[in-house]
Order: structure tokens, then sequence, then C-alpha cells
């Protein structure tokens, strides 16, 4: 039998060098993404992938919870007498932690489980072998631009998101919850804080920097077969996301500190 | 033999407790084709690998026109590589780029060749290997595996290595056209004057493509000769291979 401190010990020794893997490899990504040479077309396709093609999912996850959000807010409110304080409330939530955290989170699913699912089918058919005998490295053919793509997307997909994410929210408290559409913008407008936007963009960064890691980390490390290629992309998936629910934590605490 | 242009010295490639290359010694002149055979699994593809600097191996030297693979980097890495072509077993192309694309990729990615003039030469080696300029606009997914086959024989020699790698050239074709396969092989090799290694077990290619023929198993060269003479070696590993017997000293891989 088994003893359980080795099952343990072998746990966390396999955790702490699959961290160790995960740094190395960011550690070569970043390199990559931030000496010559770069693949500009490379990055524009993975720009229009990664942002465009994504906006319509992250918008449409905007619109519902920044409407869902309305009603919790009001009906909590209404409780106190506070119903006024919708609009605030929904701007302040969307844009500091909803708008990327929403963004963040389709995005581990779209994105950093497609990546992971065409680099791992590149790999188990040895197409990156073949890029390495072509005297072109992988991490700077296939990673960085990922990685470039992933950081200069995310932010305005985040900026996208808050918009319509409180539009969302006004759409419901003007339609359903009787408010002045004039009065609810208003409001929002001279509640928000360039501050509020900055938080959601600097955690949109962060966050598109996880997601791309992610993806490319474990299409790399991808076993041959249709099993391995799936079990790439939901690793990939459920990593990024559980990352980015993590970061999301540790950046919100540090803001509050430093009274961003 | 003059100065062998590849020459691995004492191999050594394991994994885990698995050792799959037991002290490989081989040595490539220029303009010679040797052709390595071997049953699945005993690591002729890991050799290759090695060989390319895909691999590091645990011990032994693999030296390229005098240079170790294994302490290349940066620069003379890819120096190197540009001397070497390789066609893989499945292809490998590039299935986001189309036919010219992929055969251009060295030339645009690491020459710097204007795409115009990339797309020119990569025109004219698909015409080498016997295909149009009506595939160069297509995607991989788009044309047949024997085709494929020539695209990725075309992206091997467009930069006209001095080497030419080729692992299982004609696995997964019809016999008809393995053998034109072949003779794109020979034509492209003998034109260029590159050597060419090719692993396979397919023995009618493999006697019309090599110079050389050389038997791996458990990880060692057990012979090399001639490939007149892979019929009548004395070696009875290599004349069950060749045979295609069941019975022998070599256990089938099932």
């Amino acid at each position: 039998m088994t003893n359980p401190l080795q099952l343990i010990g072998r746990a966390t020794l396999g955790l702490f060098a699959e961290i160790g893997r995960l740094s190395v490899f960011a550690a070569r990504v970043k390199t990559a993404a931030f000496t010559p040479r770069w693949y500009g077309g490379e990055i524009l396709r993975q720009m229009v992938r990664i942002g465009f093609y994504s906006l319509p999912v992250v918008g449409l996850a905007a619109v519902f919870i920044g409407a869902a959000l309305a009603l919790n807010i009001y009906e909590g409110g209404s409780r106190y007498g506070a119903e006024q304080f919708v609009p605030n409330i929904v701007v302040l939530g969307i844009s500091r932690e909803l708008g990327a955290v929403i963004t963040g989170l389709m995005l581990a699913g779209r994105v950093s489980a497609g990546i992971a699912a065409e680099i791992g089918a590149m790999r188990v058919t040895e197409q990156i072998d073949a890029l390495e005998t072509l005297s072109a490295s992988p991490y700077r053919y296939l990673y960085a631009p990922r990685f470039i793509a992933a950081l200069l997307t995310l932010p305005v997909l985040v900026i996208a998101a808050d918009i319509i994410g409180v539009m969302g929210g006004w759409l419901v408290s003007v339609q359903a919850l009787g408010f002045d559409s004039t009065v609810y913008l208003r409001n929002t407008v001279d509640f928000v804080t360039r501050d509020d936007i900055l938080v959601g963009v600097i955690k949109a960064v962060v966050f598109g920097g996880v997601i791309a890691i992610m993806g490319c980390y474990q299409g790399d490390r991808s076993q041959a077969g249709a099993t391995g290629v799936g079990r790439a992309a939901t690793l990939s998936m459920v990593g990024a996301a559980v990352l980015v629910l993590a970061f999301n934590y540790v950046m919100s605490t540090l803001f509050v500190e430093i009274g961003l | 033999m003059s100065a062998p242009l590849l020459k691995l010295d004492g191999v050594v490639k394991s994994f885990g407790a698995k050792q799959v290359l037991r002290g490989v010694e081989l040595e490539v002149a220029p303009g010679q084709s040797l052709v390595v055979i071997g049953g699945s699994g005993s690591g002729k593809s890991v050799m290759l690998k090695n060989a390319l600097g895909l691999m590091t191996p645990d011990k032994g030297k693999i030296l390229f026109a005098g240079e170790d693979v294994t302490k290349a980097t940066g620069r003379a890495r890819e120096k190197m590589r540009a001397r070497i072509g390789m066609l893989f077993q499945s292809g490998a192309l590039f299935d986001s780029l189309t036919v010219w694309e992929n055969v251009a990729f060295r030339l645009i990615n690491s020459e710097g060749l204007s795409r115009r003039d990339a797309k020119e030469r990569a025109i004219e080696t698909l015409k080498k290997v016997r295909l149009g300029a009506d595939v160069a606009g297509l995607y991989p997914a788009e044309i047949s595996g024997g085709m494929q086959k020539r695209v990725a024989l075309a992206r091997a020699i467009t930069s006209e290595p001095d080497l030419i790698f080729f692992d299982e050239p004609t696995t997964g074709l019809d016999p008809i056209t393995a053998d034109a396969i072949n003779d794109l092989i020979l034509e492209m090799v003998r034109g260029l004057g590159a050597a060419a290694v090719s692993i396979t077990h397919d023995m009618p290619s493999a006697r019309k493509i090599a110079d050389e023929i050389a038997m791996l198993f458990e990880g060692r060269i057990i012979w090399r000769g001639p490939a007149a003479d892979v019929d009548h070696s004395g070696n009875e590993y290599v004349d069950q291979f060749v045979n295609g017997r069941a019975d022998g000293p070599i256990q089938p891989a099932i």
C-alpha cells in the first residue's frame, strides 16, 4: 500500500515542477515577444482572431451581466431606499471588476482553448518540428505573436465590454425599472473615474498574457492523438480561467491598497 | 570515404528507463544516399530527430560538416539548418499557409526574400516536383496525400541544402505514387548533389533510393553495406527484415 505521505510529497513535487516548467516557458515567450525579430503579419492575424472575432461573445456576455447586475442592485437597494444608486454601482462594478473578468473568462474558453488545440494539433502533426528545421523559432513565430496580440486586444475588448455592460444596465433600468434615460446616463458618466477604467485596463493586459501563455504552453506540451489535443484544450481553458480569477483577486487587493 | 558530412558518434538516448538509442555510429559522405531500415520502435525517428537537433542525445556527438549539432545555438544553428532539408513522414505542411507559402517559408522568413521573389522561386521548385502553378494558391487540405508529399519535398529542397533527411517518404502512398516519389527523391538529390539520409521500412523504396543501406536494431546499427548487397547480407536480422518474415531473431512488434 502506498504511504499517504509519499502521495502528498509526489503531488507537491509535481505541482512545483509544473509551475517551474510554466514559468520557464512564460519567460521564453516574453523574451521572444519583447526582442526582435517580430512577425508583423502573424501578430495582425492573431489580433483579428483574438480581438475582432471575440467581440460578439464578449458583448453578449457583458450586456446580460450588466442587465442582471442592475436588476439585483435595484432589488437590494430598494430595501434601504437606495434605488437611485443603480447607475453608480453598475458602472463601478463593470469597470473595475466585471468587464475585465467576463472578458477574461470568455476568452479563457474561446481563445486559450483554441490556441491550445491549434498548437497541440501542430505539435502532434510535426508542424512545430518543421518550423524549427526551417530555422524559425516556434517561440517567435507562434507563441510571441499570440501573446502580443492578446496583450494589445484584451484592453480594447474590456473597454468594449464596459460600455456594453453599462448599456445593458441602462436598458433594463429604463425599460423595466422606471429610470429616466438622461438621468441614468448622466449619473453614470459623473460617477465613473479615469482610475476605474484604468483598473479594468491593467487587469485586461495581465489576463491577456495569462490566456495566451496558458494556451501556448498546454498546446506545446500536447500528447499525441485526438485525446492529447482535447486534453490540452481543456487544461488550458481551466488553467486560464482559474488564473484569471486568482490574478483578479490579487490585483483588486493591490489596487485597493494603493488607492487606485 | 571523404570527410563525412554527417557523423553520429556513440549516440545514446533514453526516455525514462527505456533506452532507445544505445550508441549509434553512423557516417554519411557528401552526395551519398544512405537509407536506414529497421522495424517499428527500433529508434529510427528518434535517431533522425537527434541528428536534426530537435532532440538532444544523452551521450555521444553529432557532427554536421565538422560542427557539433548539439552545441550550436542562435545564428550558428540557423546557418547549419539552412544547409539541411527535411521531409517529414506526414508532410508537416503548415495548414494555415498556402502551398507556395509553405514552399517559400524559409526564403521569406530566414533568407529575407520579398514575397514576390519567393513566390516565383516556390513556383519554379513546384515545377521540379511536377506540380503546376495552379496548386500554388491552394491550402494543404485542398490537395491529395501524394501532392502534399511533393509539396513537402519542394519545401525541403527549395533552399538547395547539402543534406536532406527523409522520414518514411512513401508511407501511406499507393505503390505507383510511392514509386513516383522515389523517382523525384533520386532526381532532386542527384540534381542538387546533396547527401540524403532516409529512414523507411519500405524495401522497394530503400533499394531504389539508397547507395548504402544500414539496419538499426535495438538502438544500434547492426549492419551496413551497399544497397545491392542487402539481399545477401549474411546477417540473419537483415535477412529476416528484408524478406518480411515473422519468424526469426526479430520479434514482431505486436
